[in-house]
C-alpha cells in the first residue's frame, strides 16, 4: 500500500480540513483497485496512516459489497439477478454462465481464470440482463454473447 | 390526429458523441443560470424561488426541496454541506444516469447555484461505486469546469468559491438513503440515522448538510434562468416541473423518458414506450421503484402519472423506476426476488428490518419450494406491519409495502402456490412468445 501514499496525500489535500475519516473508503477503493482484493498489511498501513481506529476500517470492509479479502478470477462476472434482469432472463443466462465455467456463483475456477458472483440491481434495468465484468457494464446480455466473452477471455488467457 | 406535443425541461438536446462536453454545453447556453444568479439574485432569492417553483425531490419522498434548503442558517457561522445523491440503487431506476452521463454539466452548474444559496464552500457527489461510464463523465465534466474556472475560484466577481468531490461508494443499498450516505461520506458502515435532529440541522460531521437527488438539483438551472412561472407551466398544481421515468421489463421500448407529470398511464404505456411484447395485455406496474406498491393493469387504464392519481390506488411516483409485468408472470416468484433482494441489503441496524427481511424471505422461499403453509400470507403481512414504522429509516417500511401491494391485488396467487404447491403461471418470470 505504501506506494499509493502520495495519491492519497493528493485526495487528502482536496477534502476538507477534518475529514480524514471519509478517506477510509476512497483508500480501500484504490488499494483494492491496485492488489485485486485488501489484505491484511493494507489494513495495517490504513489504520497507520489515516489514524482511524482499526475497526473502522473493518466494519467498512465487511459492511459494502465491493470490497474483498480475498482475490477473485482474474475474469471476474458479476451478474444481476433483480426484478427486471429476472424478468429478462436473468436466471437462465446465470444458469448458462454457471454450466458453461463449471461453477456456481460465489466460486472461481481451478485455473483462477473466472470467477462468478450474483448482484443485485445495478442501475441497468433498460437494457437487462446485464452482468459486469471487472467493473465494466456489460448490457442486453444473452447466451451468445456469455459464450463470446468467456471464449475471448480464455483465448487470451492461453496466449 | 397528431399526438400532443411533448415538452422536456432537462432531454432538450440530442445526444451526439460530444453533447456531454463542456463546449456543447455551453453552446446550448449553459452557465448562464449560475451567472445570472450570482450577479443578479441574494442567496435568500435563490432559496425563496426553488421554494416558489414547488420542485420536489426526485428521489422518491416528493419533499419539497426549497422548505429542505429554508431550514439552513446562513448566519450561523458554521459550514454547511450539500451532496448530489447519485447512488442511484432502487431497483427499476436508471435516470439518473442519464444525467451524469449526458448532461453532467448540468448538474455541476445547479450544484454551483444551490451551493451559493446555502453558502457551502464544499459540495459532494456521492455516486453509486459500481457506475463505471456515469463515474467518468461526471469526473470528466467536473475536470472541465474546474479548468474553465467555474470551481474552485471565486465566480463572477464575486468572493464565493466552491470546491467539489465525487466521492465513490462501495455497494451498499442503504446508502442511497440520505443520512445512510452521509455516514458513508464520513468512511463509516452506511447506517442511517435517527430523526430529529434533521439532516439540514445536524449532517455530514454534525453540519447543517442539504442533501437533494440529482435529478432534483439538475432542475434547479432551468427554475433560475427561466423562473418558476415557466417551471410550474408544466406539469400539475402539486406536482410541477416534468418527472424523468426509467422504464423496463416487459415493455417494447425500455429507456430514460422525460414525463410531464398529469399524463395518462397508459397512453404512456402503449404509445410512448410500445406496448408490452407479443402484443400481451398489462399484468401490473412498478410506478415508481420497488418500494412502490403495484399497480393492476386495470388500473393503468384508468390513472394518470401524478402522485396524486397514483395515490387514490395507492401507489406513487416514488423514483420514476417503472417496471412492466407482463400477464402471464408469476406474482409469486416476483416477490421472491424482491424479498431476496432486501434481505440482502439490510444494513442491520434495526431488529425489525434485520430479522424481519429474514423471516419474510425464507417464507417466500417456503412457498416457492411448495411447502408453503396456510398461514404463511397472513404472516407476511404482518411482519410488513410490524416493520412500518418501527425502523430508523423507510427501508423497513418499504419492503413492507412492496410484498402489501402484490399480497393485496394478486394474493389469489399466493394462495394458489400454496393450496397446489405449485405456480399458476408455471414460475414464470419471462415474458417469452408462446408456442
Amino acid at each position: 500500500m505504501k506506494h499509493l501514499i502520495a495519491e492519497f496525500d493528493q485526495l487528502r489535500a482536496r477534502l476538507p480540513a477534518g475529514f480524514d475519516s471519509s478517506m477510509v473508503l476512497p483508500c480501500l477503493r484504490r488499494i483494492q483497485e491496485d492488489r485485486g482484493y485488501v489484505a491484511d498489511s493494507d489494513i495495517d498501513g490504513l489504520v497507520e496512516y489515516l489514524g482511524v481506529p482499526r475497526i473502522q476500517v473493518e466494519e467498512v470492509l465487511s459492511f459494502y459489497g465491493q470490497f474483498r479479502r480475498a482475490p477473485v478470477g482474474r475474469c471476474h462476472i458479476e451478474a444481476c439477478r433483480n426484478i427486471s434482469c429476472s424478468l429478462l432472463g436473468a436466471e437462465r443466462l446465470i444458469d448458462h454462465l454457471s454450466a458453461k465455467l463449471g461453477i456456481r456463483p460465489g466460486q472461481t475456477t481451478a485455473d483462477g481464470q473466472f470467477s462468478l458472483a450474483t448482484v443485485e440491481c445495478m442501475a441497468s434495468c433498460g437494457t437487462a440482463p446485464m452482468v459486469v465484468v471487472n467493473g465494466k457494464y456489460l448490457e442486453s446480455m444473452d447466451a451468445a454473447k456469455v459464450d463470446a466473452l468467456i471464449d475471448a477471455n480464455r483465448v487470451r488467457a492461453a496466449e | 390526429m397528431n399526438a400532443p406535443e411533448r415538452r422536456n425541461l432537462l432531454m432538450t438536446f440530442e445526444v451526439t458523441p460530444t453533447s456531454h462536453l463542456l463546449a456543447d454545453f455551453r453552446a446550448r447556453g449553459g452557465y448562464a443560470a449560475v451567472e445570472k444568479a450570482l450577479r443578479t439574485m441574494t442567496p435568500k432569492e435563490i432559496t425563496e424561488e426553488v421554494t416558489a417553483s414547488g420542485i420536489q425531490g426526485r428521489g422518491g419522498a416528493n419533499f419539497s426541496a426549497g422548505r429542505k434548503w429554508g431550514v439552513i442558517n446562513l448566519s450561523d457561522g458554521q459550514p454547511h454541506y450539500l451532496c448530489a445523491n447519485a447512488d442511484e440503487g432502487e431497483p427499476g431506476t436508471f435516470k439518473d444516469r442519464w444525467i451524469l452521463e449526458n448532461a453532467p454539466h448540468l448538474l455541476l452548474e445547479s450544484m454551483l447555484i444551490a451551493a451559493y444559496a446555502l453558502q457551502v464552500r464544499h459540495a459532494f457527489i456521492y455516486i453509486r461505486g459500481e457506475f463505471d461510464l456515469p463515474y467518468r463523465r461526471i469526473a470528466g465534466a467536473l475536470d472541465e469546469a474546474y479548468a474553465a474556472g467555474y470551481y474552485g475560484k471565486p465566480l463572477f466577481g464575486t468572493d464565493f468559491t466552491c470546491d467539489l468531490i465525487v466521492y465513490r461508494g462501495a455497494g451498499s443499498y442503504v446508502c442511497g438513503e440520505a443520512s445512510g450516505l452521509l455516514s458513508s461520506l464520513e468512511g463509516k458502515r452506511g447506517y442511517p440515522r435517527n430523526r430529529p435532529p434533521r439532516l439540514t440541522v445536524r449532517g455530514l460531521y454534525q453540519r447543517p448538510t442539504v442533501v437533494n437527488n440529482v435529478e432534483t438539483l439538475s432542475n434547479i438551472a432551468g427554475i433560475i434562468m427561466d423562473g418558476t412561472e415557466a417551471f410550474k407551466s408544466f406539469g400539475t398544481r402539486k406536482s410541477p416541473g416534468t418527472r424523468l421515468v426509467s422504464i423496463s421489463g416487459h415493455i417494447n421500448k425500455p429507456g430514460v423518458y422525460e414525463v410531464e407529470p398529469g399524463r395518462p398511464f397508459r397512453e404512456f404505456i402503449f404509445d410512448t414506450c410500445g406496448g408490452v411484447p407479443h402484443g400481451r395485455k398489462v399484468k401490473a406496474i412498478i410506478p415508481g421503484g420497488i418500494s412502490t406498491k403495484v399497480v393492476t393493469g386495470e388500473e393503468v387504464d384508468r390513472v394518470r402519472l401524478d402522485n396524486e392519481d397514483l395515490a387514490t390506488v395507492g401507489s406513487g411516483m416514488g423514483s420514476g423506476g417503472m417496471v412492466v409485468i407482463a400477464e402471464g408472470t408469476c406474482m409469486v416468484r416476483l416477490l421472491q426476488v424482491l424479498l431476496r433482494f432486501y434481505h440482502h441489503e439490510s444494513c442491520g441496524q434495526c431488529t425489525p428490518c434485520r430479522e424481519g427481511m429474514g423471516w419474510m424471505h425464507r417464507i417466500i422461499d417456503r412457498i416457492v419450494a411448495g411447502e408453503g403453509r396456510p398461514e404463511d400470507i397472513e404472516q407476511l403481512k404482518k411482519i410488513s406491519a410490524w416493520n412500518d414504522g418501527n425502523t430508523i429509516c423507510g427501508m423497513g417500511d418499504a419492503a413492507g409495502y412492496a410484498a402489501l401491494g402484490i399480497l393485496a391485488k394478486f394474493g389469489d396467487e399466493f394462495e394458489h402456490y400454496i393450496t397446489h404447491k405449485r405456480s399458476r403461471h408455471d414460475g414464470n418470470l419471462e415474458c417469452r412468445a408462446s408456442t
